[in-house]
């Protein structure tokens, strides 16, 4: 009799189904553009006009990823599968057969301010970024500080992938399969000291590479260099990732190339795109979306359906996977995106609907 | 050139009638296209936020076309811009429903104990609706039956369309996270066109004291 055991990267290939929508996503930004630009008033939909280029000549590079080799982490699959799927009147079907969200949806709805405010932008603006050379360093309150070039983010640790649930404070979501190393093993390495006991991180600062930084009106107002930060404990917590790839491969620049933080039960925005700097630091340092609206965003950021945005409600969210308009994709959000068994106690003492 | 003295020929029978025809097409076929590439799922990653972003803009488009309308038709003295007004107001409703419907079904999901508590608890919602409701008020009395039976309460009812448009300016800043370039742009022009509103009613008022002529083209 023959017995398959399915490996990771056979995963990854039977979760590519959209492969239509990369493809034709250029001519359905050109439709889009269409009314943007024709119907109405052109002067007020500037971004539609970008795309808007029926006349143009389609020349684009793309970002060539290259294939990376990992293991699949038990403990990640383990993490993913354990959740307590809740009895409610919201399907919780996409969950409970983790479906992947297609690759070609990862990599083309993108917060990633710095290439753009718009969802697709940063896959449209981003692909002639360079991250040969790029320098990440660990440094602060550690014993050894340390410094990696573009070549040690792949080589110095032992790669795995994760399949992690992403929520974004929009309250949408996706499920991707991460590939990458542990932020603590990282950290370990640098020795932190005892008086380390936070974590700060810094993307890359480059407006000539990042259009959104050199312009306000792409950058969708926020302040650059973007930061963020973590406690220590959470920063050592085992689920929390350096990711350098996904779906099998190196990061595309729209989703963080070449390293960037994943932090699988806050809010899509803790997990910040891009590190050049990572800094071990005695006190609270500053976090960019807490800096322009403190009482919209915390810097805990933690998955919580009983704290809702002042604006709307974080109780559901959206999973984005397959399906069209159609898709029943309303799910009930999970308390720490469904990772409380491995975070939870972190926690325990805390107002979390003071600390946000 | 040559064109443009030809065109001026036309009779205001063909030239409503092209002018329609150019409303019907950029605003219903923009629509189809929109859904069609949505259910096909070929709208982008997400098509439901896709579909509400883009039946909301177009309101707001066609909110701003309908008050354009009037200073158009005084300012180049094209009277038969007024016989359109209905049409492009007509077409904002159907974009507004279209939003409002995309928000309910694709997005909520027909959770209607979520709708109820996102109506109550977001004030950008709650603007939002009390927009549509009024635009739906008015584009109710635009049958011609209905507003000839209205009499002048027609014309105080549909003046409402000032404040309806206010509402949608702060339905649009309030809903963005953090961009306020783009909903700024279209403040800007929303009060630009309301100003110029209140401008050619002092003007009128005016003239109506000295000359006692017969206001025709009333603005909306």
């Amino acid at each position: 009799m023959l017995i398959k055991n399915p490996k990771s990267s056979e995963l990854k290939e039977s979760a590519v189904t959209c492969e239509k929508v990369y493809r034709d996503r250029r001519a359905l930004l050109k439709h889009m553009g269409f009314l943007g630009a024709g119907a109405l008033l052109t002067s007020a939909t500037k971004a539609h006009a970008g795309i808007f280029d029926l006349f143009g000549k389609e020349k684009r590079t793309v970002f060539s990823t290259e294939p990376l080799s990992y293991s699949q982490n038990a403990y990640s699959k383990n993490a993913f599968s354990n959740e307590t799927i809740l009895n409610n009147t919201i399907s919780n079907n996409i969950d409970s057969k983790q479906v992947l969200t297609p690759e070609a949806k990862v990599i083309s709805h993108n917060n990633f301010y710095e290439f753009g405010a718009k969802k697709q932008q940063p896959a449209e603006l981003s692909q002639n970024f360079k991250v040969k050379p790029w320098q990440l360093t660990i440094s602060g309150e550690v014993e050894k500080p340390i410094t990696l070039d573009v070549d040690d983010l792949f080589n110095h640790f032992d790669l795995e992938e994760r399949i992690y649930r992403l929520r974004c404070v929009e309250a949408w979501s996706m499920v991707i399969p991460w590939i990458g190393f542990p932020l603590a093993k990282l950290l370990k390495k640098a020795s932190p000291n005892s008086r380390a006991k936070y974590v700060a991180f810094e993307t890359l600062y480059d407006p000539k590479q990042m259009p959104g930084q050199a312009s306000r009106r792409l950058g969708g107002g926020i302040s650059y260099p973007y930061v963020e930060g973590l406690r220590i404990d959470e920063a050592m917590n085992p689920l929390t990732l350096m990711s350098v790839g996904l779906y099998g491969k190196t990061l595309p620049p729209q989703n963080g190339a070449p390293i960037r933080l994943v932090v699988p039960w806050k809010y899509g925005f803790k997990s910040i795109k891009s590190i050049v700097g990572i800094k071990l630091v005695e006190k609270k340092p500053p976090t960019t979306w807490n800096l322009l609206a403190s009482n919209e965003y915390g810097f805990y950021a933690n998955v919580n359906p009983q704290v809702d945005h002042p604006r709307w409600s974080q109780a559901s969210e959206r999973r984005i996977t397959t399906g069209g308009l159609f898709a029943r994709n309303r799910i009930q959000t999970l308390p720490f995106n469904g990772y409380s068994e491995q975070v939870a106690d972190m926690y325990k003492n805390m107002n979390l609907r003071k600390f946000f | 050139m040559a064109m443009a003295s030809l065109f001026i020929k036309v009779p205001t029978k063909y030239k409503i009638f092209i002018l329609k025809s150019l409303i019907h097409f950029f605003a219903l076929l923009p629509l189809i296209n929109l859904y069609y590439l949505a259910v096909n799922d070929n709208l982008g990653a997400d098509p439901v936020e896709a579909v509400i972003h883009f039946t909301g803009i177009g309101a707001f488009n066609l909110l701003l076309l309908t008050l354009a309308v009037s200073p158009l038709a005084k300012r180049f003295k094209f009277g038969y811009f007024m016989n359109v007004r209905r049409l492009l107001g007509l077409y904002a409703f159907a974009y507004a429903l279209c939003h409002l419907f995309n928000f309910v079904a694709f997005d909520l999901q027909f959770n209607f104990n979520l709708l109820v508590d996102e109506i109550i608890k977001r004030p950008y919602i709650t603007i939002g609706l009390t927009a549509f409701i009024l635009l739906t008020a008015l584009a109710v009395t635009s049958v011609n039956k209905i507003r000839r039976r209205m009499g002048k309460s027609w014309q105080k009812l549909h003046n409402l369309n000032y404040l309806i448009i206010l509402l949608v300016a702060v339905h649009f800043y309030w809903s963005v996270k953090s961009e306020i370039i783009e909903p700024g742009i279209y403040i800007l022009i929303t009060l630009f066109l309301l100003l110029f509103r209140v401008k050619f009613k002092q003007f009128r008022v005016h003239k109506n004291k000295s000359s006692s002529i017969k206001n025709v083209g009333n603005g909306h």
